[in-house]
């Protein structure tokens, strides 16, 4: 059961995938994440002073009443217990229960009961085994593993409210420097949403175990700025080119089994189990973050995407060199 | 009044036991129905799979050490973690806990056996069947290739990933066969305990003079039979899904995802302080003894011990904070998990009250006991951090997670088994083990615990989800996952320790007498190990601490309680 190789550090496969940001709890670039930081700093503080007092008291107990060299053999006075001391020790602590659950309950209902305002984006983001579809009803558009939403400007805030679906198991939306977690079921609609006041991408991954490369279930979201985001939008909605130089291509490609699994606009392609490739290329990442989206790679990935991302729901497609450089060129295209 | 009476006797049969063939003597432990053999039996069971558990924990934390590392396959990662926390669950903490208990409590409450020895055997051996069957799974559990595989589905199982097409072949079924068995075995134990305790109490023995090991070991024993109940249940539902084609939680034919979960933390976080609960019941006993003084605020700890059990049947959804439970759902949750720390913060203080004053020893049993509090103390803070639902949307699932229950599992839970072990095993042996190793097991042991899963939190905060099997470089988590692995190798180190010491001692340990600690409950007025019946005539008792009113005649505890 053990593999092979032993411990290969970074070989490659993945090497070059991070964006570099590292995606802390505690950097927050939204609402939510940031109600949640400020109450994560309060519960902080209280349980660091607990913490000094009950484990200041415990060291002085061990250093003062141990027992000395020079002991004398005799018992301490036994002491059976004390009902003010009992009473304090009860009476603190649940009125400090008391302030942490109102000052929680009020975080709660911030975040979980918001209304979203009449210009919100809808998204709609349904988990797969391993990768993420993003609908955009409002607009038409479908895409995969990167959500790009508008900057959200406080002074009239455009936040994106998400619809979480699952079309298999469970699983579970995370961008930690946007929002808390909110898992992705089936049969169980729920919703989250962000508002992201800082134009940059932000990295997130699913957070439920939901099978072999429940690792490589990454996601990012690129927050653009309004002209970028309404652009961006604008060439989403556009055709999938259709290259007369690369029709071979386009040709194997309907030809193969890849239309039952993915979406190709203008083309028959209508799978919905893989991602929708109308526009693959404005993509950066293949395979839910599994690696970057260049020529070779995607080469790579068709000839067996298995090879890449072990145990991942595309199967290898047994092309011919031929067939697989001329479909490559196809999706080269594919802006 | 009762007067009291204490005979001390000899060990009686064990002697000559010592000389009968070995098949005579094998065959005795496969039929006994002795508490004291059943205890050792799934103490000794439950030590052979901590080894097991602890390899497939050092397997995962070798593959995490670094980045994209080929030490496992993503398919053996998810085994691993699944069979490692399954293992370390239903197949160490809960019989190591259940043999202490089959072997002390029927001593500490001056019984001669448990109320129901045949079911006591039947219990032990379900349970081992159990055991034995998830590891038949690497045999029979036939995978994607008809070879033998493990389940790979994490100790919760979540649905549907459980359902035949998500997770086909055998392995599914044999986590959950084995859970079913062990957990009727449980419910045996569970059974027998309260019996045990409510009926068989010695002479003068009132409930509110019994140990608080006794007291505890009640409270655990009422608690697996309401907590496992709804465990059985569910996994009966999934194996009329897998295999009647039912739709329980088959979510494509409309069954509910959501209610597996409930059902699994309905009995999961009981589960917790099933486990812990008899942790606090050594820590209960071994505190008093090397402080020198009589346990602090008696009547206190009983009372916050039932109620943790009661509120640690309310607040189960703390696990579901993400499911997306209406708010005042949510918020209704973090009152009854922030209101459960309130017993147990009680608890820590009636210790602390329980040293301020004594003198302290610091015999190997009081380190792990002391160490115990600090980690106990920490874990349950970082739980305050969790029952904080919007932070726990942040932190749950994340490797902040893990390092929150291996503070409570490990810096709890199995530094206090320790402690039971240096603290009891001279009455089962007779010999004391030896303490110089001791303390190197302990500092061993506390270094690699606090490598490993203080800076295990901080990939959590970086948002590092659990249960990934491998991550990219650059994403700020390289590092603390080096060191979280360099501390393994300090655990490992000091559990080889802890068993040489097993072994030698068993052999070359000091002799221990009928009571080394010069403690105060019955078990140390019989010999080591105890005779057959435990106590050649029942004894007779007057307050909490027999053995102090026997040695302290001019100032017997029963004029005070
Ligand atoms: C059995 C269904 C299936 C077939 C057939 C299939 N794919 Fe896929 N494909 C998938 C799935 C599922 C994924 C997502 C894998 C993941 O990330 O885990 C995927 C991913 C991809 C991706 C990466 C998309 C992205 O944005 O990450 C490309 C490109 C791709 N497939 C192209 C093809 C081509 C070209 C063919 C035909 C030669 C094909 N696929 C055949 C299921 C299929
Ligand atoms: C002492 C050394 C131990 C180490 C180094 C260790 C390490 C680990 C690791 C690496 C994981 C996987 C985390 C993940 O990928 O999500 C894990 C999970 C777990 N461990 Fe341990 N562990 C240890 C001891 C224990 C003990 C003693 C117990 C219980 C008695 C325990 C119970 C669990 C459980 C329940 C899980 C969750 C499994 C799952 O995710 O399905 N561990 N541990
Ligand atoms: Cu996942
Ligand atoms: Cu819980």
């Amino acid at each position: 059961m053990l593999g092979a190789s032993g411990l290969t550090a970074a070989n490659g496969a993945f090497g070059v995938i991070a964006v570099g940001s590292v995606p802390n709890i505690f950097t927050p670039a939204s609402t939510p994440a940031d109600q949640i930081y400020k109450l994560a700093l309060f519960v902080l503080v209280i349980t660091g002073v607990i913490f000094l007092v009950v484990g200041g008291l415990l060291a002085y107990s061990l250093v003062k009443f141990r027992r000395r060299p020079n002991d004398d053999g005799r018992e301490p006075g036994q002491i059976y217990g004390s009902t003010q001391i009992e009473l304090a020790w009860t009476v603190i602590p649940m009125l400090i229960v008391l302030v942490l659950f109102l000052t929680t309950a009020r975080v709660i209902h911030g975040i979980e009961d918001a209304q979203a305002p009449e210009h919100a984006l809808d998204v709609t983001v349904v988990g797969h085994q391993f990768w993420w579809e993003f609908r955009y009803p409002q607009y038409g558009v479908v895409t995969a593993n990167e959500l790009h939403v508008p900057v959200s400007d406080p002074s009239s805030p455009s936040p994106t409210y998400l619809t979480l679906l699952s079309a298999d198991v469970a699983h579970s939306f995370w961008v930690p420097q946007l929002a808390g977690k909110t898992d992705v079921i089936p049969n169980h609609v729920n919703h989250t949403w962000i508002d992201p006041q800082q134009p940059g991408v932000y990295l997130g991954q699913c957070a439920m175990y939901c099978g072999t490369q429940h690792a490589h279930m990454l996601l990012r979201v690129y927050v653009d700025s309004r002209a970028d985001f309404d652009r961006w939008i604008h060439e989403q909605q556009q055709p999938a080119a259709d290259d007369p130089d690369v029709a071979a291509g386009r040709k194997i490609f309907e030809v193969t089994a890849c239309v039952n699994c993915h979406s190709l606009r203008e083309t028959i392609a209508d799978g919905r189990f893989g991602p929708d490739l109308t526009h693959l290329m404005s993509r950066t990442t293949l395979g839910a973050g599994s690696m970057p989206n260049t020529p070779d790679g995607l080469q790579r990935w068709i000839e067996n995407a298995g090879a890449i991302k072990p145990g991942c729901q595309m199967p290898a497609m047994d092309l011919s060199p031929q067939e697989l450089a001329e479909l490559v060129a196809y999706l080269e295209t594919l802006r | 009044m009762v007067s009291q009476s204490l005979p001390q006797v000899g060990a009686l049969g064990s002697e000559r036991a010592r000389q009968k063939p070995w098949t005579e003597r094998a065959h005795e432990w496969v039929v006994t129905v002795d508490h004291k053999k059943l205890g050792l039996m799934y103490i000794f069971y439950a030590l052979v799979f901590l080894v097991i558990g602890g390899v497939e924990a050092t397997l995962m934390r070798i593959q995490l050490a670094v980045p994209n590392a080929h030490f496992v396959s993503p398919e053996a990662f998810n085994e691993l973690f699944t069979m490692h926390g399954t293992t370390m669950i239903f197949f160490v903490a809960m019989p190591i806990l259940f043999g202490f208990a089959n072997y002390l409590v029927p001593l500490m409450i001056g019984a001669q056996d448990m109320a129901f020895p045949r079911l006591n055997a039947f219990s032990f051996w379900m349970t081992a069947f159990g055991g034995l069957l998830l590891y038949f799974s690497f045999i029979g559990g036939s995978g994607v290739y008809g070879a033998g595989s493990a389940p790979s589905v994490g100790w919760w199982a979540y649905a549907p990933l459980t359902a035949k097409a998500f997770s086909p072949g055998h392995s599914t079924d044999y986590w959950t066969l084995a859970l079913l068995v062990s957990g009727i075995g449980s419910i045996g134990a569970g059974v027998n305990l309260v019996a045990t305790v409510l009926c068989m109490r010695c002479r003068g023995m009132t409930l509110g003079k019994m140990p608080l090991l006794a007291w505890l070991n009640l409270v655990m024993g009422g608690m697996v039979l309401a907590g496992i109940s709804p465990l059985t249940a569910a996994q009966l539902m999934l194996c009329v899904d897998r295999y009647l084609g039912g739709h329980f939680f088959d979510t494509q034919a409309g069954g509910s995802a959501v209610m597996w979960m409930h059902f699994f933390w309905v009995f999961g976080h009981p589960e917790v302080y099933i486990l812990v609960i008899p942790a606090f019941a050594f820590a209960s006993e071994i505190i008093p003894v090397f402080s020198r003084k009589a346990i602090f605020g008696y009547p206190v700890m009983v009372a916050a011990t039932v109620a943790i059990a009661f509120v640690s049947f309310s607040v189960w959804a703390h696990h579901m904070f993400a499911v997306g439970l209406p708010s005042y759902g949510n918020a209704f949750f973090v009152l009854t998990s922030m209101v459960v720390g309130v017993p147990t913060g009680i608890k820590i203080f009636n210790w602390l009250g329980t040293m301020w004053g004594g003198k302290i020893i610091f015999a190997t049993p009081m380190l792990f006991c002391i160490g115990f509090l600090f980690q106990f103390l920490i874990g349950g803070l970082t739980g305050i951090m969790l029952a904080a639902a919007p932070f726990d949307w942040q932190l749950n699932d994340s490797y902040f997670i893990v390092a929150h229950f291996h503070y409570i599992i490990v810096g709890g839970i199995l530094f206090t088994i320790f402690a039971a072990f240096y603290y009891w095993y001279p009455k089962f042996i007779g010999r004391l083990m030896d303490e110089r190793l001791g303390k190197w097991h302990f500092w061993l042991f506390l270094i690699g615990f606090h490598l490993t899963f203080d800076f295990m939190h901080i990939p959590g905060i970086l948002g590092m989800p659990r249960r990934i099997y491998t991550y990219e470089p650059g994403r700020g988590w390289g590092i603390w996952n080096l060191i979280v692995t360099f501390g393994v190798a300090f655990q490992v180190a000091a559990m080889l320790v802890f068993v040489v010491n097993l072994v030698r001692s068993y052999y070359k340990g000091k002799p221990a007498g009928n009571d080394p600690w010069d403690a105060w409950t019955l078990e140390w007025s019989t010999s080591s190990p105890p005779p057959e019946y435990n106590f050649a005539v029942p004894p007779v008792v007057k307050s909490r601490r027999p053995l102090w009113d026997l040695k302290h005649p001019e100032d017997p505890d029963w004029q005070y309680e």
